[in-house]
């Protein structure tokens, strides 16, 4: 894959600094490329916004980025050290080049003001050289795009449903055509319905655009369909990282495991539902060695002791785990071994 | 986490042990006072620089600066702190009162406070004090109560506005549809979230009647016999003792008066810390890393929209030892 996009290598975030810190982010790895879908799922608390917003360099206080590389490679441009860079060269590259569709519609859209003011903001920030006229039609356009009629640029956001705010939200977002948009839980406050509407749209306008999606949520069962990668995020680690399908039909990590048997499948032979036993850890005290022994089912020994590595198990492509189970000194359990699926289609 | 976390920011220690000297100089001073503060001891026409026998000089009367200062104290805060207990009690009881019942209780106290706001305090209280002076009935009691009465109204208008956005929430509504009383929600469901703001009301409103009393004394308004920093002030005002250079007669008295405030104002910058956590772990964890010294250093400065980043020299064992490239 050349269309390296995003890059982040070993990043680690603590909330606070001394003794008390948190650890919200301990050594992530991720990569973005053109036009792909990266999903990162994990329960509350598990580091996925904090990753998402270290690697933007948006994170409020206390929150400090304490290592890692985050590099973002401009198209036909020299790639950004976003960890070394000033505000002025992150603020050309936010939102003409990263933008963000934030969780809540509700909180992030400005009461007072139009869609139209709020959609032509950045374009006029952005875009120096359009006229308001210009401004205007391209504010329609975007609102064409997500499915809103032009008539409705003079509302406000109170005026609007919910799932028409997040679609505003998503259209303020694309604006500027920017090479990745991360979303952050974008559909968590809609209803089923809506949520599939949103999404198919998105993959519609990822499809023309060509733009890449760091997608944020809680709920494995949406990546599987919308995401091409899916990481899956336990105690601010990346514990496994593998095409969507590949990590539907085959998880290697016993944490994706449970979470893949806490929701029922449409399809398929009827199987028992069964959850995660206890509850994720104090970010402050982590267990020792691997962060997920004390809840998983297939401990071994050593887990105790020493913390897993992220690499390829064994005869794995392009998947890498963190589990002392697939370093190929014993047995893998079966639920962990399944086969590889035979046809994995390519990220794109 | 237990009920009360004790609060231990630097602010709050600094603030909280000023004022607790000052609570008990104001109880004890009088009596460790060596000399009585309006006894004159020579026959000297000017003030006596400091002195093995008065160890801040005399006034130009030949009274013990040193008593006077121990003396003075007292009636400074006990007039502040009645003042601020009444005031408060008063904007609490018309301010969540107008709040909570709205209509035309809302309209009437709002006018009330409105009028309050608007009426001048200082002239006002020149004009009451020169009347209770005269009439010979200004003890403590009374001027802590004056001052009261035209200091509650901006604690009111505060707590009102709170009070409005309260009352629509969702845990009243509920108290309301389970059939509890009006007072009994406010006691219950309104007035501990107010807590923060009461107090800080308080402490403002303490500041302000010692600013008050102590301007009050200064422009002679206050019984002479009753000595306070402020009176202090006015004899030093009247003897010429700033171009003089009586400099032990007005330096005590002014420091006493500010550090006083210094305290309530430390005391209001701590409760805000305590209020708002984002303010309390950015300023502890700043000390945390001061006394660490030999680690991280943490960043000087937060601010949105630039994440700061401090590379620490790998103090977790690092997991990732096989590239975890995805292609």
């Amino acid at each position: 894959m050349t269309d390296l996009l995003l890059e982040a290598r070993g990043l680690c975030v603590d909330y606070g600094s001394g003794p008390g810190a948190v650890h919200a982010v301990a050594d992530a790895d991720l990569v973005l490329h053109r036009g792909e879908v990266l999903g990162l799922a994990g329960e509350s608390g598990s580091g996925k916004s904090t990753l998402a917003f270290g690697i933007t360099r948006l994170l409020r206080a206390p929150g400090v980025i304490t290592g890692g590389e985050v590099r973002f490679y401009r198209p036909g441009g020299s790639p950004v050290d976003v960890l070394e860079a000033d505000e002025p060269l992150l603020r050309v590259l936010r939102w003409s080049q990263v933008s963000l569709v934030m969780q809540s519609a509700m909180n992030a859209l400005n009461p007072v003001m139009s869609i139209r003011t709020q959609l032509t903001d950045a374009l006029r920030a952005h875009r120096p050289g359009m006229s308001a006229a210009q401004r205007r039609a391209r504010a329609a356009e975007l609102l064409d795009m997500v499915g809103i009629s032009a008539d409705r640029l003079g509302s406000f956001p109170h005026q609007l449903s919910g799932g028409m705010r997040q679609r505003v939200m998503i259209a303020m977002a694309l604006g500027l055509e920017p090479q990745v948009v991360i979303m952050d839980e974008p559909t968590t406050a809609l209803d089923v319905v809506t949520q599939r509407e949103i999404l198919e749209e998105l993959s519609a306008l990822r499809d023309r655009l060509g733009f890449a999606i760091l997608f944020i949520t809680h709920d494995l069962s949406l990546l599987i369909e919308i995401a091409d990668t899916i990481a899956v995020m336990y105690a601010g680690r990346v514990v496994e990282r593998a095409e969507a399908k590949a990590l539907f039909r085959a998880p290697r990590h016993p944490y994706t495991l449970g979470l893949l048997s806490s929701f029922p499948g449409l399809h398929g032979p009827r199987r028992r539902m069964t959850g995660i036993p206890g509850s994720p850890p104090d970010l402050r005290e982590l267990p020792s060695g691997c962060v997920f022994h004390p809840r998983c089912g297939f401990v071994l020994d050593r887990c105790a002791s020493a913390s897993p590595p992220l690499g390829p198990p064994p005869g794995g492509r392009g998947r890498v785990v963190a589990c002392w189970l697939h370093d190929g000194a014993q047995s893998v359990p079966e639920p962990l071994a399944k086969p590889e699926p035979d046809h994995i289609g390519s990220t794109l | 986490m237990n009920a009360i976390r004790l609060p231990r920011s630097p602010k709050i220690l600094t603030g909280l042990g000023l004022l607790l000297g000052f609570a008990i100089l104001a109880i004890v001073g009088p009596w460790l006072a060596p000399d009585n503060p309006s006894t004159s001891f020579h026959n000297s026409p000017v003030p006596l620089p400091p002195s093995a026998a008065h160890w801040l000089g005399t006034t130009a009367l030949q009274q013990d600066v040193f008593s006077q200062l121990l003396s003075g104290g007292r009636s400074t805060f006990l007039v502040a702190f009645l003042a601020g207990l009444v005031a408060t009690a008063l904007s609490v009881a018309i301010g969540v009162t107008a709040g909570y019942f709205g209509g035309l209780a809302d309209d009437l106290l709002s006018m009330l406070a409105n009028i309050f706001l608007v009426m001048p305090a200082l002239p006002l209280l020149i004009i009451l004090f020169g009347f209770l002076k005269s009439s010979g009935s200004n003890d403590d009691v009374i001027i802590g109560l004056t001052i009261a009465v035209t200091g509650w109204a901006w604690g009111a208008r505060v707590l009102r506005a709170q009070t409005l956005s309260l009352r629509s929430r969702d845990y009243v509504d509920s108290a309301r549809l389970i059939g509890e009383r009006g007072w009994r929600i406010i006691a219950t469901e309104i007035l501990p979230n107010l807590t923060p703001v009461v107090a800080s009301s308080f402490l403002f409103t303490v500041l302000y009647g010692v600013g008050t009393y102590t301007a009050l004394a200064f422009l002679g308004l206050v019984n002479p016999d009753n000595w306070s920093w402020g009176g202090m002030l006015f004899f030093a005002q009247l003897a010429n003792a700033e171009t003089s250079g009586y400099w032990w007669w007005f330096v005590p008295p002014g420091l006493a008066v500010a550090l006083l405030g210094t305290s309530l104002a430390l005391l209001n910058f701590g409760i805000d810390e305590f209020i708002n956590p984002r303010l309390r772990v950015a300023g502890l964890t700043r000390r945390a890393g001061r006394r660490q010294r030999a680690g991280a250093r943490p960043p000087r400065r937060y601010e949105l929209g630039l994440t700061p980043v401090v590379r620490t020299p790998a103090i977790r064992p690092v997991t990732t030892t096989v590239g975890g490239g995805h292609d």
